[in-house]
């Protein structure tokens, strides 16, 4: 499972930071940018799921592998 | 206001938001004209307003800069003097390309990463707020949450961020008024009432020019694009949104939040016992009492979902209908302290997204967890009077104090 985040549609509402910092950061701009390659570590499935749920923009996705 | 205005007649066909009763009983209104099959309210108030109040709808109008401008975002019976795409208080009021160019300069200031330090301050502004309310009788005295407490707040925080005198802070209420709530002045009297923001911020730029340090003020005076500095206008103009922007939205947010805490004491007693709540009550705040509508005005005749759009005519964006939208939201009506999903659109959506959002969410955050600590048990001891215009909270919001932490 990893995370990804379309910059096109981050608007910088810092949602997925804020819920799932340990998959998240932000940019010196404060717009959302994945943690390494965006893996989720074993037990953060749950954070992750939240982040997709909580984004004004729809800019999160979980995607397979 | 002025003394011969009429009272909306009827809120899908006269819509008025400077009516006392529109903020008051808005969250009855949307529901009311959602559930008409009017998902757009109208009224010929102002030179023409229209106002959707679905979610879908907001959402298309917040990303359709194509057919809308941001060049006048409070609605008024005047049209802004500064054309697109700059507007007169850049980045709030610019349409793209401009907008993402005078935007880029003001996202570093207000990044999570620059905000998160001003934690402590913001605590210490708070509880010193507390411990001027005296001494407190449980089960007697009775404070003005949002008087003593909420309004002075976010003015603190933004006038030091500015380099601006906090003293002045009842100067910047007066400047917010004019802006945000004298909105149905004929368009003279309007256009004058701003003379005396412009003339404080002139003697506030000459006084920086002078002594320049770090702080918002001088950052905007020295920032470049390209190479070139900005003009005046857009120094000032800036400066205009961040103060007027930074002060009665957060105050609203946070006022409205502690009536609904003084109302439902279940959810004031899970704020107490259980801290780690506020990553998800801080959301169900903002989404179930949004402070900030926005406003458009249309560029040319449009033909919007069947409604006949002239050009120059306003478009409110009420984000708070949007997020109590049931076609968007489960149990949209309810305050669900612990809400798992909330795409909520408080601070907007698309790209003209909140600037101050991580500013704003931290001092609500804080205000609440202060304000909690200090009295674990309170509820409302009178009327509460309600803003009117685009930004709803309460201005005075008495509550009696049951429980002295």
């Amino acid at each position: 499972m990893r995370v990804e985040v379309n910059s096109e549609l981050c608007q910088g509402h810092n949602r997925c930071y804020a819920l799932a910092p340990e998959l998240f950061d932000v940019d010196d701009y404060g717009n959302a940018v994945v943690i390494g390659d965006g893996t989720v570590a074993p037990g953060l499935e749950e954070k992750a799921r939240l982040a997709v749920a909580n984004c004004p923009e729809y800019a999160i996705s979980v995607v397979d592998g | 206001m002025t003394n011969q205005r009429t009272p909306a007649a009827d809120w899908a066909s006269d819509l008025d938001h400077a009516d006392p009763r529109y903020n008051e009983h808005a969250h009855e209104i949307w529901d009311e004209l959602r559930a008409s099959g009017c998902p757009v309210a109208h009224s010929d108030r102002y030179g023409g307003m229209w106002a959707p109040v679905t979610h879908e709808l907001v959402h298309e109008v917040a990303y359709d800069t194509d057919h809308f401008s941001s060049r006048g975002v409070i609605v008024s019976n005047t049209r802004p003097l500064i054309p697109a795409p700059i507007g007169p208080a850049p980045p709030i009021t610019s349409d793209p390309p401009f907008h993402q160019i005078a935007r880029r300069l003001l996202l570093p200031p207000f990044s999570p990463k620059s905000i998160d330090p001003w934690d402590a301050e913001v605590r210490r502004l708070c509880t010193d707020l507390l411990d001027r309310m005296g001494d407190i009788e449980p089960g007697t005295t009775i404070v003005d949450a949002a008087v003593q407490y909420a309004q002075s707040i976010p003015v603190n925080v933004i006038a030091r961020m500015l380099g601006f005198p906090p003293e002045d802070e009842e100067i910047f209420r007066g400047f917010v008024h004019n802006v945000l709530e004298a909105i149905d002045l004929p368009a003279e009297e309007r256009i004058a009432s701003f003379q005396p923001l412009d003339e404080y911020l002139d003697r506030q730029i000459r006084e920086h020019a002078d002594n320049p340090r770090d702080d918002l003020t001088t950052y905007l005076m020295n920032v470049e694009i390209e190479g070139n500095k900005l003009s005046y206008e857009h120094v000032r103009g800036s400066i205009v949104l961040l103060l007027v922007a930074g002060i009665d939205t957060t105050w609203s947010a946070i006022g409205s939040s502690i009536w609904h805490l003084a109302t439902h004491p279940d959810d004031l007693a899970r704020v107490g016992d259980d801290p780690d709540v506020m990553l998800f009550a801080v959301e169900e705040f903002l989404r179930a009492y949004a402070p900030v509508t926005m406003a458009r005005l249309v560029k040319d005749d449009y033909d919007f979902h069947g409604c006949p759009m002239k050009a120059d005519e306003w478009v409110l964006l009420p984000f708070p209908a949007a997020n109590r939208d049931p076609a968007f939201f489960e149990r949209a009506d309810e305050f669900v302290i612990d809400r798992a999903e909330n795409r909520h659109a408080a601070f907007g959506l698309g790209i003209h997204r909140c600037l101050g959002s991580n500013l704003a969410r931290l001092e609500l955050r804080i205000a609440i967890e202060e304000f909690v600590r200090r009295f674990p048990s309170f509820e409302l001891a009178g009327d509460v009077t309600w803003s009117v215009g685009q930004i709803r909270g309460p201005r005075a919001l008495p509550v009696r104090v049951l429980a002295h932490g």
